[in-house]
């Protein structure tokens, strides 16, 4: 069966850590980090990789435009 | 840890790519507060400039309101206008250039408050333009007062108790009475709090642009928002009392669309 597999990559400058995308994506892939950008927000960051389904839901959501999605289907 | 990182870097290639930040959207770090509205509209309409390809062709006008630098993130032309007159503006650059696609993008206290007059004589006269009407029921830019719009019992720094009708009066629904106007042609009310309403948001603009240019009357989409920093709630909160407590005053959905 093909699995589908995603990858979210976060613009960490442009992010201002404001959690939408960490609430909004369904499969709980994004948290934001203890560390900061030179803002001094604590930016987005895929803390469970292997979940992402490259859905787009934190990339619709996300006010800033910080997120580049991509997404493969694997032949399994 | 550098497995998942090598199986992570096969799936981030340009072959792969499903979503990016729309060109027409500039680098230029945005203003907003995080959490912001403002910033998920803004995306929304330069995914529609793009994916329509008029970048050329657009013609925004911004007044006064947080948005008022709309101009240095959407990289078309842009013209500002004086607190509540962008619809004014908006009929003559359109009327001298209907080959152009118009918009305003404005705010509660900006369309509902002191520019009710121009919003409700361009609807009447039906316009054919589109009014970007961003509701989050308070003064946004000049730190969170009363507007017009702001709904019964919601707390602002003009009202810290909470609006008051028999001190305040009526939360003005002014969509509802553009509606009745025979001047206008399709009047909708969204919001951009999840995914699926983000794109139903995108759908409602991309037809308006559309309307616009066939010569019906005049476009209006509100889009009921959120403004955390006014409301003094974490951006998450904020779309959680909205769904809560505006949604039930502002009602989403198509009003009219003829
Ligand atoms: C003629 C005039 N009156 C008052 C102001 C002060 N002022 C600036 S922004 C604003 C309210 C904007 O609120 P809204 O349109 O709801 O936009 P938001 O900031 O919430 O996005 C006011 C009253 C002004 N700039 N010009
Ligand atoms: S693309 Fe979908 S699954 Fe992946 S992080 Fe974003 S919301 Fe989560
Ligand atoms: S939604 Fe955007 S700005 Fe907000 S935390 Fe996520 S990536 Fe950052
Ligand atoms: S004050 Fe409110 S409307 Fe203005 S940028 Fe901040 S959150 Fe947005």
């Amino acid at each position: 069966m093909a699995k589908i597999k995603g990858a979210v990559v976060v613009d960490t400058e442009r992010c201002k850590g404001c959690n939408l995308c960490v609430v909004a994506c369904p499969t709980n892939v994004l948290a934001l980090a203890t560390q900061v950008n030179s803002k001094g927000y604590n930016y987005s960051y895929m803390e469970q990789e292997n979940a992402c389904v490259g859905c787009s839901t934190c990339a619709f959501v996300c006010p800033d435009a910080c997120i580049t999605v991509y997404k493969v289907k694997l032949d399994k | 840890m550098s497995q998942t990182n090598s199986s992570i870097n096969e799936i981030i290639k340009p072959e792969n790519l499903v979503y990016k930040k729309p060109s027409v959207l500039n680098d230029n770090p945005m203003h907003y507060c995080p959490g912001c509205s403002h910033g998920v509209v803004h995306k929304l309409l330069a995914e529609i400039i793009g994916e329509m390809d008029i970048q050329e062709d657009v013609i925004g006008i911004a007044p006064v309101g947080c948005a008022v630098f709309a101009y240095k993130y959407l990289d078309i032309d842009f013209q500002q206008a004086a607190h509540g007159r962008a619809p004014a503006l908006a009929t003559a650059i359109k009327r001298l250039m209907p080959e152009k696609y118009v918009f305003t993008y404005q705010g509660d206290g900006d369309l509902a408050a002191i520019g009710t007059s121009e919003t409700i004589h361009a609807c009447n006269r039906g316009e054919n333009i589109v009014i970007i009407y961003i509701n989050n029921g308070i003064y946004g830019m000049t730190g969170g007062q009363m507007a017009p719009t702001t709904i019964e019992g919601m707390k602002s720094s003009t009202c810290p108790f909470g609006r008051d009708i028999s001190l305040n009066g009526y939360p003005l629904n002014i969509t509802d009475l553009l509606v009745r106007l025979e001047g206008t042609r399709y009047v909708t009310r969204q919001s951009v709090h999840t995914s699926a309403a983000v794109r139903k948001t995108k759908k409602a603009i991309q037809k308006a642009f559309v309307y616009s240019m066939e010569g019906k009357g005049t476009s209006i989409v509100e889009i009921v928002s959120t403004c955390n920093s006014g409301w003094k709630m974490t951006p998450e909160g904020a779309n959680d009392w909205m769904v809560e407590n505006m949604f039930p005053v502002y009602s989403i959905g198509d009003l009219k669309d003829i």
